[in-house]
């Protein structure tokens, strides 16, 4: 199932990346291999496997609803390029 | 052409837990400094993991319950990806295709009409940060993100602006009776978005909806539908089609625009979220999370009004907040008369409430008090007028009735001989309501009550002032007054 450019741009684009033409080319080819591999899976019959969302085999796990120290301010923007007034400082966006 | 207008709701709510969804931070941001509720879990930090927060989901199931949803056996969280710096994980922690409930139903009640709304889910999930804008900039501050947020979806069940408007309110006097939410739209623990469209009446297919948000009030949602809805219709009738888009209701200019910024990629690209083991609720517990769940607001005002015999209107009034439903119902049990009870609590004790703009949990008369209060005017220790005055002290001071009746010198006056003489002045000073009442104006005797009334400053008992006065008039008739 060969992938059309335009789905990859797509893809691109919903995943903030910037690929050049080259790049687009050689994923469209490496997409549509791993959809194809994919696709092989697609023909198995699983009408008698049930759905499953994870392997774990856990279910369940919660903690109580107790309140616990958060970090501090300082910590929390240790790791921001930039900060304004105990805030994290971004490019602008739009509501 | 005559358009039916079509409107389903999404309802954020914010749960009344301590902590976060997924995280051990504290919930009060309200007024906290900026980001000091924030841990590497919420914080989205390399490595973190995510753990339910068990009050959380039972405040969901619970919802679910009273909005008579089907509880799921089996539930999973999923990642709803999209990038936004509102949300540090580049996705949002929800449930996409196996929420904890479905599938129930709200009653609203609109000009006398009952109509169910369908409840499509009722799902959880998390709160995204809070953004300002800052010139080229924006600022985030990560303290509300990973709130607890229920999201609440209707059918596209309502007709109306004012039946969208009824079923939020109806459904935050839910939120707030089974106590796991404050409703609070303002501060944003209610949020209601709406989908809209309009069809030719009769017409089968639904019209291209938008998305109406930033409705900050129950008013606010009835102004923005009848807005959109009349947009919409004027759009179709110049020949126009309607655009699926989010616009945002504009409160000080009274109309809703486009908000194209928000219209990022559709594909949110849900899958299981890896990391929290999926839910199975079993039937042990769910029975155990019934339990809990108080008499809902409809079922008690069927019983306030089969028990004690008020109307449905004051069965409404009565059962606003289960503050209110537990206060009226603790004066009854002190006092005994029912109807008497629930004019005092949802006339003066409303009106004294919204003058102090006080809830009826921080009232000063306790249902005790309102109770004694009564009883002083069934043995007509008082007349109506003077308990109102005192109610009105008590509600300031916090003092007794019998306290203040004492203390004030209020008995009613009963005594024949003392309102016989103020009977006598009021009748000598009032002529021409003597000559009405001669005249074959009976009615002229209530002036004269009030007149009596008056100057007693309300301390006559007024049956026994109208007895008095009639006796009066009656003896003096034909003669001249004295
Ligand atoms: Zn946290």
């Amino acid at each position: 199932m060969p992938l059309d450019l335009a789905t990859v741009e797509q893809v691109a684009e919903l995943a903030k990346l910037g690929l050049t033409d080259d790049e687009k080319a050689r994923f469209t080819e490496q997409l549509s291999a791993i959809l194809d591999y994919a696709a092989r899976l697609q023909t198995l019959d699983t009408s008698a496997i049930p759905a499953t969302a994870m392997v774990g085999g856990l279910e369940n796990v919660m903690r109580p609803d107790e309140a616990r120290p958060s970090l501090s301010q300082a910590d929390v923007l240790a790791n921001a390029p930039r900060s304004h007034a105990g805030q994290f400082q971004v490019p602008a966006i739009l509501d | 052409m005559d358009y039916e207008i079509v409107i389903g709701l999404e309802c954020h709510v914010q749960l009344l837990t301590q902590s976060k969804m997924f995280c051990g931070c504290a919930t009060d941001y309200d007024g906290a400094p900026p980001n000091t509720r924030v841990c590497p879990v919420c914080l989205g930090l390399p490595g973190a993991l995510p753990v339910i927060n068990r009050k959380a989901v039972e405040y969901t199931v619970i919802t679910g319950l009273a909005l008579h949803c089907q509880i799921a056996e089996f539930a999973k969280f999923d990642r709803k990806n999209y990038h936004y710096p509102d949300l540090a994980k580049g996705y949002q922690i929800s449930q996409y295709d196996l929420p904890l409930t479905r599938q129930g139903w709200l009653d609203v009640e609109v000009e006398g009409q009952t109509k169910r709304v369908g409840i499509t889910r009722v799902h959880l999930e998390e709160d995204t940060a809070k953004n300002t804008h800052l010139g080229e900039t924006s600022l985030v501050d990560y303290n509300r993100a990973g709130v607890p947020l229920m999201e609440i979806v209707t059918e596209p069940d309502l007709r109306s602006p004012e039946e969208a408007r009824v079923f939020a309110s109806n459904l935050r006097r839910i939120l707030r009776w089974i106590g796991v939410s404050t409703g609070d739209m303002e501060a944003g623990a209610l949020r209601v978005d709406a989908n809209i469209s309009v069809r030719p009446q009769g017409q089968a297919k639904f019209g291209t909806k938008t998305e109406i948000k930033n409705m900050n009030s129950f008013r606010a949602v009835k102004l923005a539908l009848e807005y959109e809805a009349q947009r919409q219709i004027d759009v179709l009738e110049h020949g126009g089609r309607i655009v699926q888009e989010t616009r945002g209701w504009v409160e000080g200019e009274g109309r809703t625009v486009s908000q194209r910024s928000k219209e990022f990629a559709h594909d949110y690209r849900y899958f299981p979220e890896p990391d929290l083991p999926p839910l199975v609720l079993s039937s042990t517990e769910v029975e155990r999370l019934r339990a809990q769940l108080p008499e809902l607001p409809e079922a008690r005002a069927e019983r306030l009004m089969a028990r004690y015999g008020l109307s449905q209107y004051d069965a409404g009034v009565l059962t606003g907040s289960r503050a209110v439903a537990d206060y009226y119902e603790a004066a009854v049990a002190a006092h005994g008369n029912g109807k008497a009870v629930a004019n005092w609590v949802s006339g003066e004790m409303f009106r004294l409430l919204r003058g102090a703009t006080l809830e009826i949990e921080a009232v000063p008369v306790s249902p005790q008090a309102l109770a004694e209060l009564l009883r002083l005017v069934d043995d007509g220790t008082i007349g109506i007028s003077v308990a109102k005055t005192v109610l009105e002290e008590m509600f300031a001071t916090g003092q007794r009735a019998g306290e203040i009746v004492r203390a004030k010198g209020l008995t009613q006056i009963s005594d024949q001989d003392q309102l016989r003489q103020v009977a006598a002045d009021i009748i000598a000073a009032n002529p021409k309501a003597v000559a009405d009442y001669r005249g074959g104006k009976p009615t002229a005797v209530k002036f004269l009550v009030g007149q009596v009334m008056r100057a007693t400053r309300g301390q006559a008992n007024p049956t026994v002032a109208s007895e008095i006065l009639e006796q009066l008039l009656n003896e003096s008739n034909g003669r001249q007054p004295s």
